[in-house]
């Protein structure tokens, strides 16, 4: 069994000098300027950034949903040219089919495994729903849930099909604090279980350190990386532990640092 | 149940000026018959038979003709959105064509095919695909993107992204298309049935044409009456449930019932 912190691990995923602009006719955005990360598999990567500076975009172009403009994505040394089951996306928007009930929703990508047998779609999708305390409203609208609840079904839905890749933008965003943190321990139980590849977006610093191995910042205009911080902590996290405390103070200070370094350009 | 009350009230009252100003004397009964009148003819047409008789060769005539419109028009909805090609070339093909009034479509449909079911069939469809085609398109056309990247990265793709996420993504716009398509084709084909005469089946259209002929204004009004109900009983039995559904999985429209 390889481990996933292994030098010789092989590269999951290697983003090489990704550039993307969105022009528009009064204007031209470069949302990632020549961005490069590699992420192990198995590894648990957050990404942290002002608002605006690429992040989901960077996300889109990793699931293969935006092509880059300049540079490469590739998984297992492929180069990623569109999206593929194995690289799920949870959006930022909770992005639920209107047209299918919540069960409906959570069994959709299920359906389209092509080795799950039928007869399991329903009992994994309860699962989950379970999972995100929602199996009481499998039967329920979509539109009858409060944004809250919203997030977590497309949170049950990303997880259900278990991709070796999940792609999460700002997944807790819209959630109180204690379904928060059981989701947390949630997470990390079946990320440490089934292994699986994690990037996670948030504007939460705590939140960050607490689930993540590697913490990558990020600054706007251009977008890119500016720096990386490694959390070397025991699992599993606590999000009130006391040491979480340690990075999470150095890594604020370096997005001030960003912001201060902004300013001083502009 | 106060509401039903009221639309009673409304609708006698209406029978009641009528059969006043029908009974007056003021008015041939050859113009305006009294209410009773047409009762009767509807009566004696319903015991003879000759009245369900015409329904449902109307009727049949009208789902033939339905289905194939909307089975031609949704796909073709599809295929316009998909670019902006089709947009300009098919796209602008169907918008021209749904222009023309469906009863436009008679002469044409006599000289190709005569006399025949075929003619008919044809007007009806005429009437119905290019409306369908349309809706189809604009719903297509107007899907949150966002859902189709959701679906993507689940691997929906093909076939599956058009039956599963985009007809049920644009299910709004397409029943309303398909609603507006039936009322469409309703009318062509009461059109075709009163300039096509065929001995093939005998249809409302072509009772009230006959109505007409015989001077039995009784008759032509018994007809009309029973062409709306047909019409209302549709739009209450097929197209009002499916609509509260969509409004109940969707949970739009803005009167809360
Ligand atoms: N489809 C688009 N068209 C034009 N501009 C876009 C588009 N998508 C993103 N942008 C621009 O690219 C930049 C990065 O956007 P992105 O959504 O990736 O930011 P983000 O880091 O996810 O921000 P947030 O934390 O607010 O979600 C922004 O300036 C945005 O205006
Ligand atoms: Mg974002």
């Amino acid at each position: 069994m390889q481990h996933q912190f292994d030098a010789h691990a092989a590269n999951k995923l290697q983003i090489q000098n990704i550039s993307k602009q969105f022009k528009s006719q009064s204007s031209v955005v470069q949302a990632l300027s020549n961005v490069s990360l590699s992420i192990a598999e198995g590894e648990f990567l957050c990404l942290v950034g002002a608002s605006g500076c690429g992040k989901s975009t960077l996300l889109d172009i990793i699931a293969g949903l935006t092509k880059p403009d300049e540079g490469a994505v590739y998984a297992d040394e492929k180069k990623v040219d569109g999206p593929g089951r194995q690289r799920l996306v949870m959006f930022q928007e909770s992005a639920l089919f209107p047209w299918l009930s919540v069960l409906g929703n959570v069994m959709f990508g299920l359906k389209l495994c092509p080795d799950l047998p039928k007869s399991q779609h329903k009992t994994i999708a309860m699962e989950f729903l379970k999972l995100v305390g929602l199996e009481k409203f499998a039967r329920s609208n979509t539109h009858e849930l409060s944004g809250g609840m919203k997030q977590r079904v497309a949170l049950a839905r990303a997880l259900a099909p278990s991709p070796r890749v999940l792609l999460l933008d700002e997944p807790f965003a819209a959630l109180d604090a204690m379904t928060r943190e059981q989701l947390y321990d949630d997470l990390q139980h079946i990320w440490e279980t089934h292994r699986k590849t994690i990037i996670l977006v948030t504007h939460n610093v705590r939140e960050a350190v607490c689930l993540a191995d590697r913490v990558v910042l990020m600054s706007p205009s251009p977008g890119r990386i500016t720096q990386e911080f490694e959390i070397d902590l025991p699992r599993p996290r606590d999000i009130n532990s006391i040491a979480l405390s340690h990075y999470t103070q150095n890594i604020t200070r370096a997005l001030k640092g960003n912001q201060t370094l902004d300013e001083a350009h502009g | 149940m106060k509401r039903q009350l009221r639309a009673s009230v409304f609708f006698i009252s209406l029978v009641l000026i009528w059969q006043l100003a029908a009974t007056s004397g003021r008015w041939s009964p050859i113009i305006l018959p009294p209410p009773v009148q047409i009762a009767e003819y509807l009566w004696s047409a319903a015991l003879d038979g000759s009245l369900w008789e015409a329904c449902l060769v109307t009727l049949k005539r009208l789902m033939l003709g339905y289905l194939a419109g909307a089975m031609v028009g949704i796909p073709l909805g599809l295929l316009m959105s998909t670019s902006q090609f089709t947009e300009d070339t098919l796209g602008a093909l169907a918008l021209g064509l749904q222009t023309l009034p469906s009863v436009c479509w008679v002469p044409l449909a006599l000289l190709w095919f005569g006399q025949t079911e075929t003619a008919m069939l044809f007007v009806v469809i005429m009437g119905t695909m290019w409306s369908v085609m349309i809706a189809t398109d604009t719903g297509a056309r107007n899907i949150p993107p966002i859902y189709a990247r959701a679906a993507r990265t689940m691997g929906s793709d093909g076939w599956h992204k058009w039956t599963h996420v985009i007809l049920p993504a644009s299910l709004p716009y397409l029943i309303s298309g398909l609603k507006q398509g039936w009322a469409f084709a309703w009318r062509s084909l009461m059109a075709a049935e009163i300039y096509v005469t065929i001995l093939t089946g005998f249809g409302l259209g072509h009772l009230l044409h006959y109505g007409r002929e015989l001077n039995a204004m009784d008759q032509v009004i018994g007809i009309m009456l029973v062409i709306i109900w047909i019409g209302l009983i549709v739009d209450k039995i097929v197209f009002s449930p499916l609509e509260r559904l969509l409004h109940k999985r969707w949970g739009t429209g803005i009167i809360q019932r």
